[in-house]
């Protein structure tokens, strides 16, 4: 999708125009990306919002000049994610977004020194390998601007001196990676989650910006490594989009079963390790079992298992191996079968459903409003599907349903996984057998130049809407590569969700929402 | 059936021609210790392997295999590890609590396994209350626990010990009541004329039918939970505490957990086996007596580890099949549902027993 | 009502509890699935399209494609691959681009393909071998060409120029640290 023409709002002017729309139904706020346009563009923020009935979007984007202080308006009061984007905002551009209630960083440490994604920074020079333990403050600050201009910085608490702060995380078997959670308690009961991130965080975006488009796409397969797939599509899309390129019907098919295979990959992970955290160890090496056979496919046609490295501008890095439909025709009834076991030893016990049923529900309006997508969003009943909304690849020809469940709470997000690789292993079916013949990958230029432009491309990740945002100078790099990550509203809203329950509760509402934590810190 | 005490008999005898009284019972009580421990030690190298074999067999794998055959000698190759092993000391713990706290909880399961009955004749510690003896001498084991959880330091393992604490004394109330039943049908403590009791009129779950194959499924569930082992196995709970109370122990100390943890399981299957399958006594079937002179020429000692054996396959079976359950839950099953049910039970066998209605 | 929830509970949940452990104990006794490693090593074979680690495949003659053009040096994200050539002077007189050594850096490889995809002349490319651990990451850093080969030439009437290294032609880059690494690289190509 290029974006011809965001439209561009004052920063006094902002809110107004923010809580206009709120108003007007636009209640999901989907992306919220810091950008430099350097001396003369400025520092500002492009905010997407999209009304959840009619699935139309809206662009915008606001600007400050002044790069010593900048201040923007916050719009976190209106939907509860921008409190995380903002916090990223101002991490990596030095953004102060006035009225925000919790200005720290997000992903680096709190003595980083700069805005990393800057142009003009220079991280290196201000940042020597620190050797000290890295400080954790229990307050934060809210900046307010007073009406000469000029900023008026509050403390606020986060952690008080009574509270019986635990650290899960940065190392703990159950945050599925190296991610840190303050936990408040109370006796075991949570009060209090304040996520950190950052821990494996590698910059890619500020990567991006310095590779050609081709090496940009490797980069993909290790944000979400249970959606590589997906990611990569996405990009691809993005690209091809923005210069033109239109790829085969084979090409389209092919994406369209793998990225269902990825997703039935992914929900099988999901669906292990939320046995392994919940102490039913044997049925996590059940589901591993079954999920090796959709890394054999993978092997046998793309190469790797993990980091897939399939798509590409263009099209896909080779024709799909002669053994691949094959292959895929005996996984769909084998996964048919296997599924009626996870339901007996797993769904169906009595442990099971009174640990997840009724556990850390989220309402229908909190997870729009974290912008929750994906399965975790779904069993809440909002219908989020990209698939469905804003179809792509071989996605409006096939028959399949959106799984929604009305709850919202852990089992709930659990069904609706399970229910999904049914679905996925339909639209695979369907579109086994009819794979086109066609050119598995369309002629490009050695030397890919995007022409000048903004484009955004979203795809239905395994575990939400991944979108790719593209600004291009066009150079043969790219000037700003935002990725919309699936794992950080998910995070956002743990602390929702887990208020009130137990610690053990927790593990299952972490592994219910189902984040992965490098597509988190990217 | 052969009756082991000849061979003590023969033995004291022995000694007494050699040494005085006292010496004599000095030498034999130090035998007895290191019959004690050594079969401890070899009892837990077996269970470990065995858990580790039957998990694995569970889970679609084949378990350790590489040293040795079939990786016979993995446990020992991991014992020798675990000895040479560091005992880290921390800085802000409680040095003595910390270092007491592992050997009370391996004093407390020597101390249960020194009550199973071997054989006719074999068993070390058996008196006239041995049950209470049995009951008291297992709740020393929480007390290392909490011991544990408190002077870590730690808020994970502080928690985990409290978890413990809760759990283990709410599921002792059913392990008594359950106990009480059986007593109730065999008119004794003494577990050594328990086993006498089920050569003698068959084994106490089919004397006792009904109320007696309830009582067994409620001590299987109490006694795992006693050992904290999963479902129960909420003290460590591993994907939320990391490993509760003994998060700060390393090298041998953890490893007395580790072996008491295996022990115990072994020790509650025992008393299992004990109290409900007859112990050493053979298995007979009135009327086939065929039958039953072959059962007979099989050693008690066979029975009795066997029968422990079958029991530990079936709580593994459970451990390996089921999730975790949360604190509160584990509350609830018991004081909702197992402590009544164990009442009820305790009631209706008295009634049976009373009334005449026990095979 | 109350108490029929608590009866017909309590009989679902030990159903399917024993639902439950009727699955594991079939699974207990269905063949096992592990992959006997090291024994299976004959029968082994990996997928024909699996990227184990680079390599420049040379013909009977010892001779590669490889012109040194360094395209796959650019492409590459982490600069993991390292062409080093000369200028030779053919027969005719032409000056022609010679290959020196292709270093291919296997621990800092993502295995993106784009080396492979950048080739103009096919010259490189993945093998299926797995194997790679090594106890010293130098031994990580591997030349490529093997040592006294040539580029393979299209017409093959036309006599190949001058042997491929001529100790008076001097490389245009040179890296000491890398030159004694191939040593011991050698021998595990």
């Amino acid at each position: 999708m290029t974006l011809d023409n965001i439209k561009i709002v004052e920063a006094s002017e902002l809110r107004a125009e923010m809580q206009g729309l709120k108003a007007k139904g636009f209640d999901y706020l989907s992306n919220l990306i810091g950008m430099d346009w350097g001396e003369e563009g400025g520092l500002g923020v492009v905010y997407c919002v999209e009304n959840t009935q009619t699935h139309e979007q809206v662009w915008l984007k606001s600007a400050t000049a002044n790069r010593e202080q900048p201040v923007l308006p916050t719009v976190s009061d209106l939907w509860d994610i921008a409190n995380i984007y903002e916090r990223e905002a101002y991490d990596f551009f030095g953004i102060i977004f006035a009225g925000h209630p919790d200005m720290r960083r997000i992903f680096l440490r709190e003595d980083w020194v700069g805005y990393p994604m800057r142009k003009d920074d220079k991280p290196l020079e201000q940042n020597p390998l620190r050797m000290d333990n890295e400080p954790l403050a229990d307050d934060t600050t809210e900046y307010s601007l007073q009406p000469d201009g000029t900023l008026a910085a509050k403390k606020n608490q986060i952690f008080g001196e009574d509270d019986y702060v635990v650290n899960i995380g940065p190392q703990h078997p159950s945050t599925h990676g190296v991610l840190h959670f303050r936990v408040a308690l109370e006796g075991e009961t949570i009060t209090k989650i304040d996520p950190i991130l950052g821990y494996i965080h590698r910059g890619v975006e500020k990567l991006n910006e310095s590779y050609t488009y081709p090496q940009t796409l490797a980069l993909t397969d290790r944000l979400d490594y249970l959606a590589a797939m997906q990611s990569r599509h996405a990009l691809c899309m993005c690209v091809e989009k923005a210069m033109g390129i239109e790829v085969s019907d084979r090409v389209q098919v092919v994406r369209t079963i793998l990225d269902e295979l990825q997703r039935i990959d992914s929900h099988l992970l999901f669906f292990s390790c939320l046995c392994q955290d919940m102490g039913a160890t044997t049925a996590f090496l059940y589901g591993f079992r079954d999920r090796e056979k959709i890394l054999d496919i993978f092997e046998e046609t793309c190469g790797g298992r993990l980091i897939i490295n399939y798509n590409t501008i263009g099209g896909l890095m080779a024709d799909i191996h002669p053994n691949f439909q094959r292959r895929v025709k005996e996984f769909i009834p084998y996964m048919r079968k296997n599924i009626n076991e996870y339901h007996a030893i797993f769904t169906g016990n009595v442990i099971f459903q009174n640990r997840a049923k009724g556990v850390g529900p989220l309402t229908k309006e909190q997870v729009i409003s974290f912008g929750c997508t994906g399965g975790s969003g779904r069993a809440a009943g909002w219908a989020n599907d990209v698939r469905k909304n804003h179809p792509y690849a071989a996605y409006d020809r096939v028959e399949f349903n959106q799984v929604l469940r009305e709850s919202g709470d852990s089992f709930d997000r659990y069904m609706i996984r399970l229910d999904e690789i049914l679905e996925s292993l339909n639209i695979i079916e369907q579109l086994i057998d009819n794979i086109p013949e066609g050119n598995y990958k369309e002629k490009t230029k050695p030397i890919i130049k995007v022409p000048e432009g903004t484009y955004y491309q979203a795809v239905e990740s395994s575990r939400g809407e991944f979108g790719v945002f593209l600004e291009s100078k066009g150079d043969k790099s790219p000037y700003r590569l935002h990725y919309r990550s699936t794992g950080l509203p998910l995070v956002a809203a743990m602390d929702t969700a887990c208020r009130g329950f137990k610690i053990a509760d927790f593990v299952t509402i972490g592994g219910t929402m189902d984040y992965i934590v490098p597509d988190i810190d990217r | 059936m052969f009756d082991f005490s000849i061979v003590t008999e023969w033995i004291n005898n022995l000694l007494l021609t050699l040494m005085p009284q006292w010496a004599a019972t000095l030498v034999e009580c130090v035998l007895v210790a290191l019959a004690i421990i050594t079969l401890y030690a070899v009892f837990a190298i077996i269970l470990i392997y065995m858990e580790r074999k039957i998990c694995a067999f569970f889970q679609c794998r084949l378990g350790p295999n590489r040293v040795g055959k079939w990786g016979s000698i993995q446990v020992l190759a991991d014992v020798l590890k675990m000895m040479t092993k560091e005992i880290i000391d921390m800085k802000n713990v409680d040095r003595l609590l910390h270092k007491m706290a592992p050997f009370l909880v391996i004093v407390a399961s020597m101390l249960t396994f020194s009550c199973l009955p071997w054989n006719k004749g074999a068993g070390i510690i058996d008196f006239n209350v041995g049950v209470f003896f049995f009951l008291a001498a297992g709740s020393i084991g929480v007390v290392g626990i909490l011991l544990a959880g408190w002077s870590s330091n730690n808020k994970y393992a502080l928690i985990g010990a409290m978890r413990s604490g809760a759990q283990i004394i709410s599921y002792e109330v059913s392990i008594g009541l359950v106990m009480l039943t059986m007593i109730v049908l065999t008119g004794t403590m003494s577990f050594s004329e328990i086993c006498q009791q089920q050569a003698d009129y068959g084994w106490n779950i089919f004397r006792g039918h009904i109320p007696a194959l309830l009582a067994f499924i409620v001590y299987l569930i109490a006694g795992n939970a006693e050992c904290n082992r999963g479902p129960f196995d909420m003290p460590e709970a591993e994907s939320e505490l990391t490993a509760g109370y003994h998060v700060e122990y390393s090298g041998m100390h953890f490893g007395f957990y580790y072996l008491a943890e295996y022990l115990n399981l072994f020790i509650c299957a025992g008393i299992a086996s004990t109290i409900f399958l007859g112990g050493w006594a053979p298995l007979h079937i009135v009327g086939l007596d065929a039958f039953n002179q072959v059962m007979d020429y099989i050693p008690g000692a066979v029975w009795m580890i066997g029968k422990t054996f079958f029991v530990v396959f079936l709580l593994m079976w459970i451990r390996w099949t089921f999730p975790r359950l949360r604190i509160d839950q584990l509350l609830t099953l018991e004081w909702k549902y197992l402590m009544p049910l164990s009442l009820v039970l305790l009631v209706l066998m008295a009634v049976c027993v009373s009334t005449g209605l026990t095979l | 009502m109350s108490n029929n929830n608590y009866f017909s509970g309590l009989f679902c949940g030990v159903r399917s509890l024993f639902t439950g452990l009727s699955v594991t104990i079939k699974e207990f006794f269905t063949p096992k699935i592990t992959e006997q490693y090291p024994e299976n090593r004959k029968e082994l074979k990996m997928f024909d399209r699996f990227r184990g680690r680079l390599i420049m495949p040379h013909n009977e003659n010892n001779e590669h494609k490889c012109i040194g053009c360094g395209l796959c040096q650019t492409a590459c994200p982490n600069g993991s691959i390292k062409v080093t050539t000369e200028m030779l002077e053919t027969e005719e007189g032409k000056k022609k681009r010679s290959l020196v050594s292709y270093q291919y850096d296997l621990g800092c490889c993502m295995f993106c393909e784009l080396c492979i995809t950048a080739c103009p002349q096919n010259a490189i490319e993945f093998c299926t071998d797995f194997e790679n651990a090594v106890f010293d990451r130098t031994k990580l850093v591997q030349q490529l060409n093997k040592p006294g080969s040539k580029v393979a030439e299209k017409k093959p009437a036309v006599k190949p120029a001058a042997p491929a290294a001529t100790p008076a032609a001097k490389p245009q880059t040179t890296d000491a640290k890398s030159e004694a690494s191939n040593l011991e690289t050698n021998s595990a190509v």
